[in-house]
């Protein structure tokens, strides 16, 4: 234990994650619950492998919550994130500002200053981006109203921290000096004019340098093919922007996510993205870790009923907020429900904020102690809370875990096709179809788009193809084929195996997006298989040798032959495929590819078509 | 001035020599539309409404293809089923094509002695032409004996020359009425009237 060497750190730190973290998931809890309990299991309230060490491990962590916020910031468009002004600003500010009226009264009543009261409430109004986002992305939640909101209020949060920090000095008790945290800062000094300006500066240098400066050299370095050097500039693409933000004051997570919404459209995005995610899982983990390490259980014994108290207490007054402005927001009653289940703990910036206090002597020891354990103990709640609320509350609510939005709707047609998915794959089908005469009946998982088509007066439902109440009742017995073109290869092989079951005489039309989904369509048995892209792709080709000069009917007779070659060697493929798991998903398509090319033997698809030429004339006669 | 429109099948034609020299002599004569069937319908999706405002805008319609199989390639018979349609083409109020010239100009590997009862083919090349003749005069158009290129893998470039010049100067014999196609009917080949060989 005394070998405070980095082997034996990362040893206990990289074991953990191993152990809890698949047992957690076995158990159904999510990754974040084994995270801190493995934190809780070797910090030093339990086996005390690492000592008080947790809370060092947390700031160089935090780190790993810049990357969570870059990551975002690259999934969101500038677009998208301008249509969630509203929510974003009147959610979010909503809710900091009720929450922390609301712990400062309750505070004061209790006996503190204002100013002190006023301090934690504002601290305690703070939600965990990094639990939070990481429990509704692995929950698949990001994409519905409650994640969106979730989302917004938490992106105003991180906003919110730096007048929070700017606010803090002013409120200090009169005399007591206020201990500048030295050298972070460029502006501490300024006057508040200058800070202004040198915020707008930094905002708009991360706007323009993103534009014109990071694409370029991102280019340069793409073009060295050395795949560790662009990790190495993704990483430090974030560091750097981190160490800028806190340079003009900034939250290094805020910047981080602009950074993200800059390069949003470039081409980069997905190197950028495959390359942070791995240290931005790590980081995190680290983080909830040290989160779990960082409780302080002797407090905790200390004094249960106080600790309990308090954080009952704060969990209650933000859930009551949330539940409120939810409301007000227009959730419906399942959806708002998530929303203030997800986000009633203290979030990891009260670490700071809390430290920062206490150097600036704003809040007493005893309080800063406590209300840490406070933090950390909310913050271990949530998983279990969401927990919860998806087995015991949600499904009261609607149809049941999977769909917590929306019922699946009743279906009253009985048509002789069935169309599972109905996005830009689907759509055409089925207007192929209808355009033919044939009805169809159309079932969708995006709630969003059903209510679009059904405004049209397309008569699609939704629900989820893959549950067997589903397909009964939009008529899978009397149908007679059903086109399966899901938007994932999985949910694909989830109806598959749904209509194999219970409906055998279906005959399937299935897509698949590549090669791979192709033949692990074919392994389940399944006979009629639509690679997305070929088709087209094909056509584009022979266009090509069309605009070079070939015959149109050669060209198409000659994409024709290659798309039959081409389902052949798939075919020998499928069956003669290593039964070797390949870890790494590019390399197994370039096994492939390479298969396929092999197996390209035909030298020119532009044959010459025996039998009018000269010289099998002359051997005719 | 009779308008000629020539649809031109030919599966292979990046490998012609005898196409390309004939439709070479086609090229800038006025009044004349070479509509290539292969190229414009690869996937044998023709559309009816468009040949059949080609053919009323036209007064001459030629089939200009390989002889494949004593008939024309597979689209040239794709195109006779899908916009020869009755009530348009024939039948009571199909007069749409009344009064119009058909021909074909073909090219086949056999001498035309092979087309004779002794001969490799066993029947005169004129007697397969039986079904274009018939279909003609189904949709009331008078059908013109056949301009034809005998022995077409052996031509050298001399003898092609000869065949181009006298397709040209038939193509123009017909616009300028000097060829009077009531007279041309009765002509064994359209080859004697222009001076082209027969082989």
């Amino acid at each position: 234990m005394s070998n405070e060497s980095f082997f034996y750190q990362a040893l206990v730190y990289l074991a953990t994650m191993v152990v809890f973290v698949p047992l957690a998931k076995k158990l159904n809890l999510g990754s974040v619950l084994g995270y801190l309990i493995g934190g809780i299991i070797i910090g030093p309230a339990l086996l005390g492998l690492i000592g008080h060490g947790g809370e060092d491990l947390m700031h160089f962590a935090e780190f790993g919550v810049v990357m969570m916020l870059f990551l975002i910031g690259l999934e969101l468009e500038p677009s998208l994130l301008w249509k969630l002004r509203a929510p974003i600003l009147g959610l979010g500010g909503l809710q900091v500002i009720l929450t922390a009226v609301l712990i400062a009264g309750l505070s004061f009543l209790l006996g503190m200053s204002i100013n002190e009261a006023l301090i934690l409430g504002m601290i305690l109004s703070l939600s965990s981006t990094a639990i939070v986002l990481q429990i509704l992305g692995e929950k698949g939640q990001m994409g519905s109203a409650a994640g969106q909101s979730t989302f917004s209020v938490l992106l105003f949060q991180d906003i919110a921290v730096i007048p929070m920090l700017a606010i803090f000095p002013l409120l200090a008790p009169e005399g007591a000096g206020v201990a500048h945290s030295e050298s972070t800062s460029l502006i501490q000094n300024q006057p508040a004019w200058a800070k202004t300006l040198i915020v707008l500066g930094a905002v708009s240098a991360l706007g323009i340098g993103g534009r014109f400066v990071v694409k370029p050299i991102l280019h340069i370095v793409a073009r060295t093919r050395l795949r560790e050097l662009f990790t190495a500039s993704a990483l430090l693409l974030v560091v750097g922007i981190a160490v800028l933000m806190t340079l003009v004051g900034l939250s290094p997570a805020l910047g981080a996510f602009l950074g993200g919404v800059v390069l949003a459209n470039s081409e980069y995005r997905h190197e950028l993205e495959s390359d942070i995610e791995p240290f931005k899982g790590l980081l995190l983990g680290l983080f909830f870790i040290g989160v779990g390490a960082s409780i302080d259980f002797r407090l905790v014994l200390a004094e249960p009923l106080l600790v309990l108290g308090l954080v009952l207490g704060v969990m209650l007054v933000k859930f009551v907020v949330l539940l409120g402005l939810g409301r007000l927001f227009r959730l419906s009653g399942d959806q708002n429900l998530l929303f203030a289940f997800a986000l009633p703990q203290v979030g990891e910036f009260a670490f700071v904020l809390f430290s920062f206090a206490l150097q600036s002597a704003l809040l007493p020891q005893r309080i800063v102690g406590l209300m840490m354990a406070v933090v950390a103990l909310s913050m271990a709640l949530t998983p279990l809370l969401l927990l919860a609320h998806e087995k015991w509350i949600q499904p009261n609510f609607g149809c049941g875990a999977k769909n917590p939005e929306r019922e699946p709707d009743k279906i009253d047609e009985k048509n002789p096709v069935i169309i599972a998915g109905f996005d830009h794959f689907g759509t055409i089908v089925g207007r192929f179809l209808r355009a033919s005469g044939v009805r169809s009946t159309v079932l969708d998982l995006d709630s969003d788009r059903v209510d679009l088509l059904r405004r049209m007066g397309l008569k699609v439902h939704y629900g989820d193809a893959a549950r067997m109440d589903m397909l009964q009742s939009a008529g899978a017995m009397q149908a007679k084929l059903i086109v399966i073109a899901m938007e994932t290869p999985e949910k694909n092989l989830e109806v598959v195996d749904a209509v194999k079951k219970h409906f055998p005489h279906l005959q399937m039309l299935v897509r698949a997006t590549e090669n791979a989904d192709a033949f692990d369509l074919m392994n389940s048995g399944v006979l009629h298989i639509y690679r997305e892209t070929v088709d087209t792709s094909l056509r584009m080709a022979s266009d090509a040798l069309e605009m070079l000069g070939h015959r149109a009917y050669q060209s198409q007779r000659a994409a024709r032959m290659f798309r039959r070659f081409d389902e052949q060697s798939l075919k020998g493929m499928a069956a003669y495929r290593d039964d070797k798991q390949y870890v790494n998903v590019v390399k197994e398509r370039i096994d492939e590819l390479q298969k396929l090319i092999q197996s390209d033997s035909y030298t020119n698809l532009l044959v010459r078509d025996a039998g009018w030429d000269k010289e099998n004339a002359e051997e005719r006669t | 001035m009779a308008k000629i429109l020539i649809l031109f099948a030919h599966p292979a034609f990046e490998r012609s020599r005898i196409h390309a020299a004939l439709l070479k002599a086609t090229a800038g004569l006025q009044d004349v539309t070479v509509h290539d069937l292969y190229e414009a319908y690869p996937d044998f999706d023709v559309v009816p409404k468009i040949e059949q405002k080609l053919l009323t805008e036209h007064d001459v319609i030629i089939f200009q293809h390989p002889f494949y199989w004593y008939s024309g390639p597979a689209l040239l018979k794709q195109w006779l089923d899908l916009v020869l349609l009755h009530g348009w083409a024939y039948g009571h109020e199909g007069v749409a094509l009344k009064g119009k010239y058909l021909m074909n100009v073909i090219s086949t590997g056999g001498k035309e002695m092979s087309y004779s009862p002794e001969g490799h083919h066993g029947y005169p090349l004129k007697q397969f032409m039986l079904p274009f003749l018939q279909t003609a005069t189904l949709c009331h158009m008078h059908y013109l004996p056949p301009f034809v290129v005998h022995d077409a893998n052996e031509l050298n470039a001399a003898q092609l020359d000869k065949y181009a010049e006298a397709y040209a100067k038939l193509l123009k014999g017909f616009q300028s009425g000097n060829i009077a196609l009531p007279e041309a009917q009765r002509q064994h080949y359209m080859n004697a009237l222009v001076g082209a060989p027969t082989h």
